[in-house]
């Protein structure tokens, strides 16, 4: 039988992944995907505890942030595509024209 | 196994029912409207505006909760839902003009603004984690479309792609907060982690504080508080004018309503824990927001910076946690509704097709030129500023004495201190429309009625707020008995 | 049995992520961010979730990921390379870095300093279609409802942002 600890660390151990993923990356894809990639660790903190704790609201929950997921996914790429569309790039440091 | 369906009653939720269906309303209406009949959707989402608020007020009073304790309609609720409403009125009105000039008169731009509201109305009444949460996505998601809506123009699509990113990375660490207060609690309703956290704080402090921390990380990044505030001027200089209004309004007071309910509700227990951080943030916010505030020239990023600093200030009553704080935050918030929308309204007026004149040097002369103009201004930045007879006045008044009663004296005057300083930028620009020759012409500007209208509520409830603000005050008090 | 499982399928989301993270070429990285996702499922399926577990496959690796491969394919993005290093870039990653772990090994001294729930027998239903679309249309109607206004919203907007043109009147 595998601990509770050992899932939430491999969710700790991916969410911080993603985390440096957005944080060293400047292509804007792969920001957005490590932001998926957090929430998909979210999700594995939800589901484990779900089961430890014999609680299903925690599917609930990561049932939402799916589609949640999905929607931003489908916003996201839209705003990419329509930066892109005014200048074919898709490096976040180029994206100056405002001081960060 | 037969499902036996729940009851549903759909008393609390009438008010986001309407606001919904005016949106889809509005989205097949457009289908069949002509572009100069288009004025048609500002009519049809203000009744459905005005019918929510009217359904909203007259639920005043008690505690009523819906859908398996989902949702909570209380007093507090309904007040920050007037808040939504009035922000969302004058978003409308005051964007009527300038999406024709600017070339993005679409439907949809009505529809976002309706459904963002409906988002912040779920946020404001969520009592559990999950609808808040999703409230949040609603009206997220919403503006980041919003702010990307002017889409030929580079500052308007960065804008989008920065708050995106930076909203969806904060959204990844409330949610992983949200999972560890789940994983404590066993519940993701407010009253139940309530419940549960005093048998937690033994045995499960480390993880309790951990989630704790995240969840300020997620709604800190939310409401723009330092350190957490790097989007803001980016975002408030590059979105459409008329969406830099509704951001800085209603989904701020949305995301303190969340602030607010999550820390006192269901984190009330762990106060020793948090109001040192918060206390710390919140001078962070108000500081930098203000010292920034001064370096800029730019009106809009001016706002920005302003309207983070006024976030640390609302921060001061969430650690001050007292019943005195929490009336304050409600006056507070609809204060700076009226008031900031009023200063948009005439960033607006003032800008011309292709030239926004967003200088505050375009400002000089305004005095002379448009007396009524410039002495709107002064009201709404007097009001900022904190200078009485306004309601930035009285808000900031309670703000500090609540903090002053709940012990903490030091946040009061470093309040007080940055409230000075912020004078000094604020009168800048009164003083530069008063005192300097014009360097332009402010002809044409556009004045069209509904805007007009929106500058006379925002003057009018300005100083009404601060020369009578008994009653207002009391209505606030009454709102805040859900939470003492 | 079910530990060694987890090892396997946990070391394959950790590295497929890694890879994802570092990879120069968007492509790739999408790729390996679908396979994280697979080994995700398998190991909802150890912890008794066989719904999620298929909609982690449906939703994310079938379409959130067809979706980024479709973009990065229309956008026609190659490989970039990484930018010059300079010392001044290399130190702020380093105390990023050094940041980030610092605070990985706290998390994880949490976890497992705090007591869990210990595993406890579930019943057989857990986690299936039936149970979760029950609770789903019970006692979480109204996220449930909530979420069209949601999709609608997305659906709204995304077609308002990335239209060719917008054609008036």
């Amino acid at each position: 039988m595998v601990p509770l600890s050992h899932y939430l660390i491999l969710s700790a151990i991916l969410f911080t992944i993603g985390m440096m993923g957005v944080l060293i990356r400047r292509n804007v894809i792969i920001i957005f995907m490590s932001i998926e990639l957090m929430l998909n660790a979210v999700n594995l903190t939800f589901i484990a505890f779900s089961r430890f704790l014999n609680n299903l609201d925690g599917h609930i929950f990561a049932f939402m942030v799916m589609t949640v997921a999905a929607a931003e996914a489908a916003v996201g790429l839209a705003i990419v595509i329509s930066v892109f569309r005014n200048k074919p790039t898709v490096n976040v440091d180029e994206m100056n024209i405002m001081k960060w | 196994m037969e499902i036996i369906a729940p009851p549903i009653d759909l008393t609390g939720i009438m008010p986001m029912i309407i606001i919904a269906i005016t949106g889809i309303l509005v989205l097949i209406i457009d289908l069949f409207l002509k572009e100069r009949s288009k004025n048609i959707l500002i009519f049809i989402s203000l009744t459905g505006v005005i019918i929510a608020a009217r359904v909203s007020f007259s639920q005043y009073g008690g505690i009523h909760y819906s859908f398996h304790r989902t949702f909570v309609m209380d007093t507090f609720s309904v007040f920050f839902n007037l808040i939504f409403l009035l922000g969302t009125a004058l978003t409308i009105l005051i964007s009527a003009n300038y999406i024709k000039r600017e070339e993005i008169n679409h439907g949809e731009y009505y529809a976002l603004i309706l459904f963002a509201t409906m988002g912040m109305m779920l946020m404001a009444g969520g009592s559990d984690l999950i609808t808040i949460f999703l409230g949040l996505e609603i009206m997220s998601i919403s503006l980041y479309i919003l702010a990307g809506f002017r889409r030929t123009k580079k500052e308007s699509n960065e804008a989008a792609l920065k708050y995106f990113l930076l909203g969806a990375f904060a959204t990844g660490f409330l949610l992983y907060g949200i999972a560890i207060l789940y994983g404590v609690a066993g519940s993701t309703n407010l009253k139940d982690i309530a419940a549960s956290i005093p048998g937690r704080l033994f045995d499960q402090k480390p993880l309790l504080l951990m989630g704790m921390a995240l969840l300020i990380i997620g709604l800190g990044f939310k409401v723009a508080s330092v350190p957490f505030h790097m989007w803001t001027p980016d975002v408030y200089e590059g979105a459409p004018t008329s969406i830099t209004a509704f951001m800085s309004a209603g989904p701020k007071a949305a995301a303190f309503a969340v602030f607010f309910r999550i820390f006192i509700d269901s984190l009330g227990n762990m106060e020793p824990n948090w109001n040192v951080i918060i206390g710390i943030m919140a001078v962070l916010t108000m500081t930098v927001g203000n010292v920034l505030a001064i370096a800029q020239d730019n009106i809009k990023r001016m706002l920005a910076y302003s309207s983070i600093a006024h976030a640390g200030y609302i921060l001061v009553a969430l650690v001050a946690a007292n019943s005195l704080g929490f009336t304050s935050v409600l006056f507070y918030m609809l204060a700076y509704t009226l008031m900031n929308m009023g200063a948009f309204a005439i960033i607006i007026i003032l800008g011309n097709k292709g030239e926004e004149h967003l200088n505050i040097s375009d400002y000089a002369g305004l005095g002379f030129k448009r007396p009524l103009i410039a002495f709107a201004m002064s009201v709404f930045m007097f009001s900022m500023a904190g200078i009485p007879p306004m309601a930035g006045f009285i808000g900031k008044f309670y703000i500090f004495s609540a903090a002053i009663k709940a012990g903490y004296i030091g946040l009061a005057i470093i309040g007080v201190i940055n409230s000075v300083i912020s004078v000094f930028y604020y009168l800048r620009i009164t003083v530069i429309m008063y005192m300097r020759e014009p360097v332009r012409e402010f002809n044409p500007i556009s004045l069209s009625p509904l805007i007009i209208l929106a500058l006379i509520i925002s003057v009018w409830g300005t100083l009404h707020l601060g020369i009578l603000p008994g009653t207002i005050i009391e209505f606030a008090r009454k709102s805040t008995f859900a939470f003492f | 049995m079910e530990l060694l499982a987890f090892y396997i399928l946990g070391a394959g989301a950790v590295v497929t992520a890694v890879m994802m993270v570092i990879h120069r070429n968007p492509i790739v990285s999408a790729l390996n961010l679908i396979f994280t996702m697979f080994c995700l499922a398998g190991i909802f399926v150890l912890l008794n979730a066989h719904f999620m577990a298929a909609i982690q496959i449906l939703v994310y690796a079938g379409a959130i990921m067809v979706l980024f491969i479709f973009v990065i394919m229309l956008l026609n993005l190659r490989g970039e390379d990484w930018p010059p290093l300079t010392w001044k870039k290399l130190l702020a990653s380093f105390i990023g870095i050094l940041f980030v772990g610092y605070s990985l090994i706290k998390i994880i001294g949490i976890f497992r300093g705090s007591m869990l729930p210990v595993a406890t027998p579930l019943p057989e239903d857990f986690g299936t279609t039936r149970i979760v679309g029950e609770k789903l249309f019970t006692d979480f109607l109204l996220p449930f409802e909530v979420t069209s206004i949601l999709l609608l919203t997305a659906i709204v907007g995304a077609v308002m942002l990335a239209k060719m043109k917008i054609d008036k009147g």
